[in-house]
């Protein structure tokens, strides 16, 4: 999956869970809990969809890793492509 | 404003703190924790500038972590300075004692000057939770009748300048930084032009001082009213309760918009001249681990969300970090389960000790305390004055359980932080007292060896990442999405946020259940009250069960969510489906 592949997932998963946000309006520098307003629980909530979806396992101390969309889709690209 | 909120005998006595304390009290002799001012007691004194007059003014207050990895020092005769601009800002722009301000925003310096300052100025402070959405935003403003508003340029864009010109009261909006958005006054050239002197306003012990808004189970959220006397226990409770001694380095995780973070984030400690890590940004494993070690951080006070998110991350997440400078841990805002405390006992390696208390309380009632043997899963023993009972109600009016038996949590309302009143609310707050109890609402059990365990709530407010929620609030938002018909919402249990908040709803006429309504109402829900009020999920039902005078009955929904017996269903008129 190329980066822009793995955003458009982040994205869809990121509404599922927040569905306030309107995915067109994300850049790729909003930062989950600053910007667009996640909390902790929708965070563990969108770490739980990208496993399940993707299959990639994100430990806590990578969270920062997923912090904005573009940081995201780099980190979950480059986890795919290790696999 | 102090006088109305008597409401008989069985109301808190409003005899002042210092009468409280008088001889044969069990409160002699903690009026001796703080200094007064010319026969007043005013916290601001208290926190900052007595410090300064006993030669203490170079010590460090707080020392802020910003989330960009910026470090600020503020020196208690800073801060004594600095909540003087403040106050002398109020003033220039002709706000009188007794106004009250409003802060939103999270952990940034301008929190503390604006804390401060505000009760240096006689004015009462309600801070708010700065992650609500607009919705809970604006109610509280209303019912607290804000005079003055300090916030951020960012939230005050999104959250408050869509209905600013619907609040008559609110004078004055504040924004921290040197540019404001139009009709709002920007802090920082503001404070550098207003004077540091500032007069102290001489407030009496029973004069109001703090509002915190709490949920209820039905109507709008409740405006808890503190006075300046309950500096006091927040002194008294902050050394006994978590050790806070001078110069000690202490940090306190709670957000500054819930009573925690007032209470014990502010007030305490800096009454005890701790040196407070003030950290910017929310829970980040790493950051978190780290702060411990470089800060020397020595007392350390969080929640049990936070702390089952560090368990999930597992022991070899903290291996290596240096946890060697804890001396004392302690958590609030909803049972810590035993896992975590014995999780704790081993990684840092100290046991979380948990505690109770309330917003209504105004400080730690019960807790595990420092040296006390903890026993995993209870809240503790009632600190030393504070007399506790669980109480059950029969024929003969409310009479005390035995060992082991549930029934309700309650407290001799005689400590000096007890509220004293709610705003506009006396009929609510007078039913919060019976046969001289306090009644928390809280459903607990004593052991035989005198500890309290939590058992669950009496009502139907809901316990989330420590946030109590009320469900009426979160109906009354859903119920405004013109595809909702009726709501109901309850809190499910949840691993590591101890509840999360879950609604049913029926839908209106040419509206069908489907996955794309779902997250429509949940995107609505989030919009209006923030992601930590609104539900995580929504289920569509046909009907909701209902009582003949057509009350939803939420204890019916959550004793099948939790597949518990049903109870008493004689009121049910006509089921879910």
């Amino acid at each position: 999956m190329t980066q822009t592949d793995m955003r458009a997932v982040f994205l869809e998963e990121l509404t599922r869970v927040a569905p306030d946000i309107d995915p067109a309006g994300v850049s790729d520098g909003d930062h989950l809990q600053d910007d667009l307003e996640l909390d902790s629980m929708d965070i563990l909530n969108l770490v739980a969809a990208l496993h399940q979806r993707l299959g990639i396992e994100i430990p806590e101390a990578d969270y920062p890793r997923i912090a904005t969309a573009g940081a995201a889709a780099a980190y979950l690209s480059a986890a795919a492509a290790a696999d | 404003m102090q006088d109305d909120r008597k409401t008989g005998e069985e109301a808190p006595r409003a005899g002042g703190v210092f009468a409280a304390g008088g001889e044969g009290s069990r409160w002699a002799g903690t009026e001796k924790l703080v200094s007064g001012l010319d026969g007043g007691l005013n916290i601001a004194h208290e926190a900052a500038d007595r410090h300064v007059a006993a030669g203490y003014g170079a010590q460090t207050a707080i020392r802020w972590l910003g989330k960009d990895g910026s470090r600020r020092e503020l020196s208690y005769a800073e801060l004594a300075a600095v909540s003087s601009r403040f106050a002398s800002l109020l003033r220039q722009h002709g706000l009188q004692r007794g106004d009250s301000v409003f802060s939103l925003m999270g952990r940034v310096p301008e929190l503390y000057a604006c804390a401060i300052g505000t009760l240096k100025a006689g004015m009462v402070y309600t801070p708010l939770f700065a992650a609500f959405g607009p919705e809970p935003i604006r109610t509280r403003l209303e019912i607290g009748e804000a005079r003055v508003l300090v916030t951020t340029a960012a939230l005050y864009r999104r959250k408050i300048a869509p209905f600013r010109d619907q609040l008559p009261s609110l004078k004055l909006v504040l924004v921290t930084g040197g540019e404001a958005p139009e009709g709002c006054v920007a802090l920082e050239p503001a404070l550098e032009r207003a004077g540091n002197q500032f007069e102290t306003v001489r407030t009496g012990a029973e004069d109001p001082a703090l509002v915190h808004f709490t949920s209820g189970t039905t109507g709008k959220p409740k405006g808890v009213v503190h006075v300046h006397g309950a500096v006091v226990y927040h002194a008294y409770s902050g050394r006994i309760a978590l050790g806070l001694e001078p110069g000690a380095v202490y940090w306190c995780t709670a957000d500054p918009g819930w009573v925690t973070g007032t209470s014990y984030g502010i007030i305490a400690p800096l009454v005890n001249r701790v040196t407070m890590i003030v950290d910017e940004a929310e829970f980040d494993l790493e950051r978190w681990y780290g702060i411990i070690g470089r800060e020397r951080v020595e007392i350390w006070y969080s929640a049990p969300t936070a702390i089952r998110l560090m368990m999930r991350a597992g022991a070899d997440a903290a291996a290596a970090f240096d946890f060697s400078s804890l001396t004392f841990l302690a958590s609030v805002g909803e049972p810590l389960n035993p896992e975590a405390v014995e999780w704790s006992g081993k990684v840092f390696p100290q046991p979380f000790h948990d505690n109770w208390w309330q917003t209504e309380t105004g400080g730690i009632m019960i807790a595990n305390l420092p040296g006390m043997e903890v026993k995993p899963g209870s809240m503790g023993k009632p600190l030393p004055g504070i007399v506790a009972a669980i109480l059950r109600e029969d024929s003969g009016g409310l009479t005390e359980c035995g060992a082991g038996e549930t029934g309700e949590l309650a407290l001799r309302p005689d400590w000096p932080s007890v509220m004293r009143g709610y705003l506009h609310e006396e009929e609510r707050f007078a039913k919060c007292f019976a046969g001289g109890w306090y009644l928390s609402g809280d459903l607990a059990t004593r052991d035989a060896d005198g500890y309290y365990w939590f058992v669950g709530r009496k009502d139907d407010l809901i316990k989330t990442s420590g946030h109590l929620i009320g469900p009426f609030e979160v109906e009354s938002a859903l119920i405004e999405h013109p595809g909702v018909a009726e709501a109901a919402v309850i809190g499910v249990p949840d691993a590591t946020a101890g509840e999360i908040v879950k609604a049913y709803i029926t839908l209106n006429p040419g509206y069908e259940p489907s996955e794309e309504l779902e997250r429509e109402v949940r995107g609505h829900a989030r919009k209006r009250l923030g992601a930590a009020v609104a539900p995580r999920s929504v289920l569509f039902r046909n009907t909701l069960p209902k009582t003949r005078s057509g009350k939803i009955m939420r204890r019916l929904l959550k004793a099948r969510e939790l597949g518990l017996p049903e109870g008493d269903i004689s009121t049910l008129e006509s089921d879910e489906t």
